[in-house]
């Protein structure tokens, strides 16, 4: 049985958990709100970027001079996977989430014989899948001195893979990340940057008749690398959400789990000091009676 | 003319302009071009330059470091990489475009060789003729 003493102690340490997590969550509502007018503030660019890809996409597809990052290196051999996690921790399932699904991905890759190569972008991700696979660690992107997400960061990444896809040292690319749904919902996400992917009904809506210049392959071979810049630059920004939100909703379940433990902890303080009370009194009455 | 178009500049990170204007003068990769209502339906590449926009009496410029910008009857968006407006073209960061622009072409391989070249020819235009 702890003494009084200890247990006041222990209602103290709670108590003080308790602010702690519940000003992490304050200030993860505040960065969530900046993570998420962000987000917003780049998607007319991205979701024109794609329109327009699409559509040229549509038409290019077929043609034998397709760019390669169109229509691939020809062979699926080596795949370069780009996991994006947090620079901290104390958010939920938010890193573990995203790094199961590369480790599952990667490990049936290899399964069937391919090659695997791991750029880490996020201390987290980074320290969870190098118990498995260090052996595939080709890079790793720190981002823990920026304050927040710029397109510098996304385009030196999607230079990364550009050149390598340039030189052949791998044939399709996928990043990881969660999308951000809401404050308890973000899935984990793999999307496959090179070849490049298109909704097949995405140019359905804006079949108008372009003139073009350059040629539309040349268009074309401009903006591929550029529409990949801009895809990493919404995976991270809608990396950035998540990681907010799973760490408000973690923390939040913190703070509350503080407050029952006090009470908890309150009832069984009271308790026993009653119980000392009532033993005091007992001694005194029993010391009287025996006169 | 009475008629307008709608204009609209946005980069990865933000929105920077969407106003009605009466033309806008643009840096195509072939020449520049100027854009007014009701123009054929048309998508260009764009050089690192500088986008004017007319709306009345009112011209405001921005310096983009290239892009693209599709243009059809009702209006122009540019997709610009980076774009801000010339008030803020310091000559610092013009300057630090051009660096940029000059490292690339230090790494470029040979078939972007010419490409990362005339990209600096450009910036280095911007450079000394916007620099304010």
């Amino acid at each position: 049985m702890p003494s009084l003493k200890d247990l006041k102690n222990r209602i103290e340490s709670v108590k003080s958990t308790r602010k702690i997590t519940k000003a992490m969550q304050m200030v993860a509502a505040a960065k969530l709100r900046r993570a998420q007018e962000s987000a917003e503030a780049a998607r007319p660019y991205a979701e024109r970027m794609e329109a327009v890809l699409g559509n040229l996409a549509a038409g290019a597809a077929n043609s034998p001079s397709a760019p390669r990052l169109l229509k691939g290196s020809g062979s699926d051999e080596t795949h370069l996977l780009i996991v994006a996690t947090a620079e901290r921790g104390l958010c939920g399932g938010f890193n573990a989430s995203i790094a199961k699904l590369a480790r599952t991905h990667a490990e049936s890759l290899l399964a069937q014989g391919k090659t695997v190569k791991i750029l880490t972008v996020g201390k987290k991700g980074r320290e969870q899948l190098k118990r498995t696979l260090a052996d595939h660690f080709v890079g790793h992107v720190d981002l823990s001195g920026a304050k927040r997400v710029e397109y510098a960061h996304a385009h030196d990444i999607a230079h990364t893979a550009l050149n390598g896809f340039a030189k052949g040292e791998f044939d399709v690319v996928t990043i990881f990340f969660s999308r951000f749904h809401s404050v308890i919902n973000q899935e984990p996400t793999a999307l496959q940057l090179i070849p490049a992917v298109f909704d097949a009904d995405a140019d359905v809506g804006s079949a108008t008749n372009y003139e073009y210049e350059p040629e539309e392959e040349a268009i074309l071979a401009d903006l591929l690398p550029r529409s990949v810049a801009t895809q990493v630059f919404t995976a991270l920004l809608e990396n950035g959400a998540s990681e907010q939100g799973a760490r408000m909703s973690a923390m939040d379940n913190a703070t509350r789990n503080a407050g029952e433990m006090i009470d908890k902890l309150t009832i069984e303080y009271n308790r026993s000091r009653q119980a000392a009370i009532t033993s005091e009194l007992i001694e005194i009455i029993s010391g009287a009676e025996a006169l | 003319m009475a008629d307008k178009m709608q204009f609209d500049l946005v980069s990865p990170e933000r929105k920077l302009a969407s106003l009605e204007a009466d033309q806008v003068q643009l840096p195509g990769a072939e020449g520049d071009m100027t854009a007014m209502p009701n123009h054929a339906p048309f998508l260009t590449t764009l050089r690192p330059g500088l986008v004017r926009v007319v709306a009345g009496s009112e011209v405001t410029e921005y310096v983009i470091t290239g892009g693209f910008a599709e243009i059809s009857p009702e209006g122009a968006t540019i997709l610009a990489e980076e774009a801000l407006p010339k008030a803020e073209a310091t000559k610092e960061k013009l300057e630090a475009f051009l660096e940029k622009a000059k490292a690339d072409l230090e790494q470029a391989s040979d078939e972007a060789r010419e490409a990362a070249a005339l990209r600096v020819n450009d910036h280095h235009e911007l450079f000394i003729r916007h620099a304010v």
